[in-house]
């Protein structure tokens, strides 16, 4: 079985129009960005930033693509990962701290759960540009590139590749990352994604 | 001989990793472990073996995924029959010593709800399951190991106790932060296992015993029972595709030892240990004498972060949440208004309870579905331990098989009745039971009768095995004006309590004072006389300054207040005597100027300012006409501001919620006929989906319209919104999804909807959906955003 690495992450800086888009206000009244203070405090310390992650070889039947042991006929996984020999896979979550947060607050003051789940959905993108900037570097030093992230979902890339991800890294034990019978993760705020890695 | 006999003696060496050694023995990825109890069950055997030659006496079977959630019922039996005879095997094969098989049994990989979609009590069936093949297969105990949800821990122990009488030991992996993934500290988690009865308690797996040093001297210090520590060989190190630990057989085993000296009680490793770790482990510590286990005596409730400790500095216990007399919470309850009484929660947390009683209790609803939903609403957002309060036998029983934690039972009394209704429950679920000292014949007169019952309690409690820690008294404040001496009485029942049987004690302060004016002072008064007689929780008002006052004063005397910082916070908080009443700070002008000042409020967002501009309104004007007037022209400016996209959605939602405030302020004067009503509408997030902050929003914005909304919440299946609108006659219902994959639910209520309940319209919203989504489904419409939901309902508002 190919190991599967941990990494646990210090928060990437927070970027306050990115989380502003994603809240769909993207020119700000002083109201809403008093909001958006308040939630940036609310979230202190409720986050959590992991990360786990496996690399495996890319290999091609016909119009399969075998990662490990996932296997997909998706064209636009199999156009993203052209020249690609092998991929890292990884999920990363932000912890269940900030869902509870959301959760009260989707009660309490929707406005607030709106703003967090913005923050969220910002901090979560922002932890894979970390990751995978990390992983761009390390290829460079070896005279290597990637293919940025792909993820269950786009395109035509299947959501239900999920549950083979989540096998292939073990995400509850790794990082407490839990998945439904819907493909739904629980914390919310988390991503799974597979990143191609080819020579330069 | 049994384990938990042995255990008295000596310590127990429990087996290394299970995985790391299938792994060696190449495992392929994506395989299931368990598999291969039945396919090769020569390497399980030989693996078992290898631990139990190497000293183990405890090995654990190949089956921590073995669950019907990842088997068919007739594998899982397969697969675990096979296991436990492999272990049997390896136990008849290796030389001399006690030796016993535990079953195994770890997380289900899957969240419970409310942040995942697994209910509890499917939680429990599905442990039930695995743990009825094992206890048949004749195991010697149960394991429950690597559980890093304290919720789902509680699931799996209470399946074991209730189908087997097997001794239970229940294992959890903490994160670097010391507590568990779902921020549990070790005293919650410890509170909640030993109070239902777990043998032995621990640590697993996470990470190497250094890392985990500091969680297992917190469990040596807080436990009174047996403690496992079963962590990994160090820090994995990944390197060429293959992990390898960074502890040597010899490094691990010294960090153990260290740890037995200190009082762990039975050892062993988990990931990338193997028969080499224990082996060195056992030659390094079987000499040394067991640490004797001692009960630490803790009084103590637990939510699912945190314990709240008895005898230390006094509890606050919350009572806000209790219909008793408030006409805005009894509409609350028959409407099912759960955020209204979430509602009276934050505020209690925020005022500084450090336990909420909860108390839903009303002769014309259904009280255990309501206690048990409300306890289940709570602690999905406050992390504050509860007091589960009901004469209702059934709801109580109801509400503590789901509490997260170790609860705060409320209550039990002398009378031989109430003894044989309340312990068993909380013998069964762990908590911690007020004790009121009355019986048959009443309330004595003296302390010395209330004291009599006390110790009649104890010793009718001891006979079910609930043990003296776990009950605290309550022994009664009286009517001081009733009664010159019954302060006076119940002050020495709390002395004598404490002192004679050495058990805690607790009181609703306010009845003291019934019949009085300003009656705050006289409860201050006597909650800081009952501190000083040895008091150590209270039932109070939160937002009563005079409590609070008492409070914080006899902490800052008593030397439970560090340089007095806590006091002198809340002193500041306090307006000083002289000043005048705080001026309201000027407004900046704006455009909006000639709108009145509610107005100018709702359009900012400033919930606060727009109720006290609607309680200012209430003195001089009518309901209806603030509501006319006022609230909904800001309501529609706002509106329709959104709808050019001259207001941004969080801006929208600020000015709903300040319009919520003030309507709030309008139902306290007068609860009915306020606004003027509007149809039903039920609304839901669809089966398999469990997004509600779009459904929330437009619930929100439906409610300041003055529509009758009914919240279903999230994951609903089909039948119960069909049963819903049928029963109420709703309309119109809304139905929201955000995921693709829970698309075919919404389509299959849409379905169900339009054969049961034809003249009923359905309005469908998430992010996967638009109008053609929408009409292949069969929706009536498709709405992008919750004003346009708004502006629909009316639409057929007006039509019925």
């Amino acid at each position: 079985m190919p190991a599967v690495n941990v990494k646990n992450y210090q928060a990437p800086p927070f970027d306050r129009n990115e989380i502003l888009r994603y809240a769909g206000a993207r020119s700000p009244s002083p109201e809403i960005e008093n909001l958006l203070d308040e939630c940036l405090n609310l979230v202190r310390g409720e986050t959590a930033y992991r990360v786990c992650f496996t690399q495996a070889p890319v290999t091609r039947e016909g119009d399969t693509v075998n990662i490990g042991f996932i296997k997909t006929n998706s064209k636009n996984l199999a156009k993203r990962l052209e020249n690609c020999d092998s991929a890292v896979v990884f999920a990363a979550t932000l912890g269940i701290k900030l869902d509870r947060l959301i959760l009260k607050y989707g009660a309490a003051a929707p406005s607030k759960a709106l703003m967090l789940q913005a923050i969220g959905a910002e901090r979560i993108e922002s932890l894979c540009n970390l990751f995978e900037a990390e992983i761009a570097q390390k290829s460079e030093e070896r005279n290597r590139k990637i293919a940025p992230r792909f993820s269950p979902g786009y395109g035509d890339l299947p959501i239900f590749l999920q549950k083979d991800i989540f096998l292939m890294l073990d995400c509850p034990k790794s990082i407490g990352l839990t998945l439904n019978d819907s493909m739904l993760m629980s914390p919310s705020k988390s991503v799974t994604a597979i990143i191609g890695l080819k020579n330069a | 001989m049994k384990i938990t006999e042995y255990a008295k003696e000596h310590i127990i060496y429990l087996d290394g990793a299970m995985g790391t050694m299938l792994q060696a023995g190449g495992l392929k990825p994506g395989e299931l472990p368990e598999r291969l109890n039945v396919t090769h069950p020569e390497k399980i055997t030989e693996i078992h073996k290898a631990y139990f030659d190497a000293g183990s006496n405890l090995v654990c079977t190949n089956t921590f995924g073995a669950n019907t959630l990842k088997f068919s019922r007739d594998e899982l039996r397969e697969i675990i029959g096979a296991a436990v005879h492999s272990a049997n095997s390896a136990r008849e094969q290796s030389r001399g010593g006690e030796k016993w098989i535990a079953l195994d049994i770890g997380p289900l990989g899957r969240m419970l709800a409310p942040y995942g979609d697994l209910d509890f009590e499917e939680a429990v069936k599905i442990f039930a399951e695995t743990v009825k093949i094992g206890a048949e297969c004749a195991v010697d105990l149960i394991l429950i190991e690597t559980m890093n949800d304290i919720y789902e821990t509680k699931a799996a122990l209470l399946a074991a106790k209730e189908n087997c009488d097997l001794p239970v030991f229940v294992l959890n992996a903490y994160s670097e932060d010391g507590k568990l993934l779902t921020s549990a500290e070790p005293g919650a988690v410890i509170a909640m296992l030993e109070g239902m009865g777990a043998d032995a308690v621990g640590i697993n797996c996470s990470f190497g015993p250094q890392k985990l040093r500091g969680v297992a001297e917190e469990y040596l210090r807080l436990s009174s029972g047996y403690v496992i520590f079963k962590p990994n060989a160090g820090l994995p190190q990944v390197s060429g595709g293959i992990t390898r630990y960074d502890l040597s057989p010899d490094e691990f085993a010294d960090e153990i030892t260290e740890l037995l000296r200190s009082g762990v009680r039975m050892a062993g490793g988990c990931c990338g240990t193997t028969p080499e770790y224990i082996a060195a482990l056992v030659k390094k510590s079987e000499k040394l004498a067991p640490v004797p286990v001692e009960d630490k005596n803790i009084t103590c409730v637990s939510s699912y972060t945190h314990a709240v400790t008895f005898g230390k500095k006094p509890v606050l216990i919350g009572e806000r949440i209790n219909p008793t007399g408030k006409k805005r919470f009894k509409e609350a309850l028959r409407e099912g208004d759960f955020d209204y009484i979430l509602g009276v929660g934050f505020a209690e947390q925020e005022q500084g309870a450090h336990i909420l009683d909860v108390n839903v209790g009303l002769p014309e609803i259904d009280e255990v579905d309501m206690l048990t939903k409300a306890v289940c609403k709570l602690q999905a957002v406050i992390d504050l331990p509860l007091q589960i309060d009901s004469s209702n036998t059934e709801a109580l029983a109801s509400a503590l098989r789901r509490y997260n934690g170790k609860a705060l039972i409320n209550s039990v009394n002398g009378k031989a009745e109430s003894m044989k209704a309340v312990f068993p429950l909380a013998k069964k679920y762990g908590g911690l039971t007020v004790a009121l000292t009355l019986d048959e014949n009443g309330i004595p007169e003296t302390a010395e009768g209330r004291v009599r019952i006390a110790e009649k309690i104890l010793a009718e409690a001891q006979k079910y095995g609930i043990e003296r820690k776990n009950i605290i008294f309550d022994p009664l404040a009286l009517t001081v004006s009733a009664d010159k001496n019954a302060a006076n009485e119940t002050l020495k029942a709390v002395r004598l309590i404490r002192e004679r049987l050495g058990c805690h004690t607790s009181l609703g302060i306010s009845n003291v004072s019934f019949g009085l004016p300003k009656r705050d002072i006289v409860n201050g008064a006597f909650f800081t006389l009952a501190l000083g007689n040895g008091l150590s929780a209270a039932i109070v008002n939160p937002d009563s300054a005079e409590l609070k006052k008492a409070y914080f004063a006899y902490c800052a005397l008593c030397g439970l207040d560090d340089n007095c910082g806590d006091y002198i916070s809340f002193a500041e908080t306090l307006p000083d005597g002289f000043a005048a009443a705080p001026a309201v700070a000027a407004e900046p002008k704006t455009d909006t100027d000639s709108r009145s000042e509610l107005q100018q409020a709702i359009l900012k967002g400033l919930g606060e300012k727009a109720a006290r501009f609607t309680a200012e309104l209430l003195k001089t004007e009518e309901p209806l006409g603030i509501v006319q007037n006022e609230i909904i022209p800001a309501l529609n400016k706002v509106g329709t501001d959104f709808e050019n996209k001259r207001v941004y959605l969080p801006q929208l939602l600020m000015s709903a919620e300040a319009a919520k405030a003030s309507f709030e302020e309008i139902k306290r004067g007068a609860p009915q006929n306020t606004s003027t009503q509007k149809c039903r509408f039920v609304i839901a997030t669809v089966k398999g989906d469990i997004h509600d902050i779009g459904k929330n929003i437009v619930k929100l914005m439906l409610e300041n319209y003055g529509f009758a909304v009914t919240d279903l919440g999230k994951d609903v299946p089909p039948e119960k919104i069909v049963d819903t609108v049928l029963s109420l006659k709703a309309p119109v219902v809304g139905l929201s999804a955000l995921m693709t994959t829970t698309v075919p639910a919404m389509e299959e209520t849409v379905k169900k909807l339009k054969i049961a309940a034809p003249w009923c319209k359905i309005v469908v919203g998430g992010a996967v959906l638009n109008k053609e989504y929408a009409d292949a489904i069969g929706a009536d419409k498709y709405a992008a955003d919750a004003m346009e939901t708004v502006r629909y309902a009316e639409e057929i508002n007006r039509g019925l």
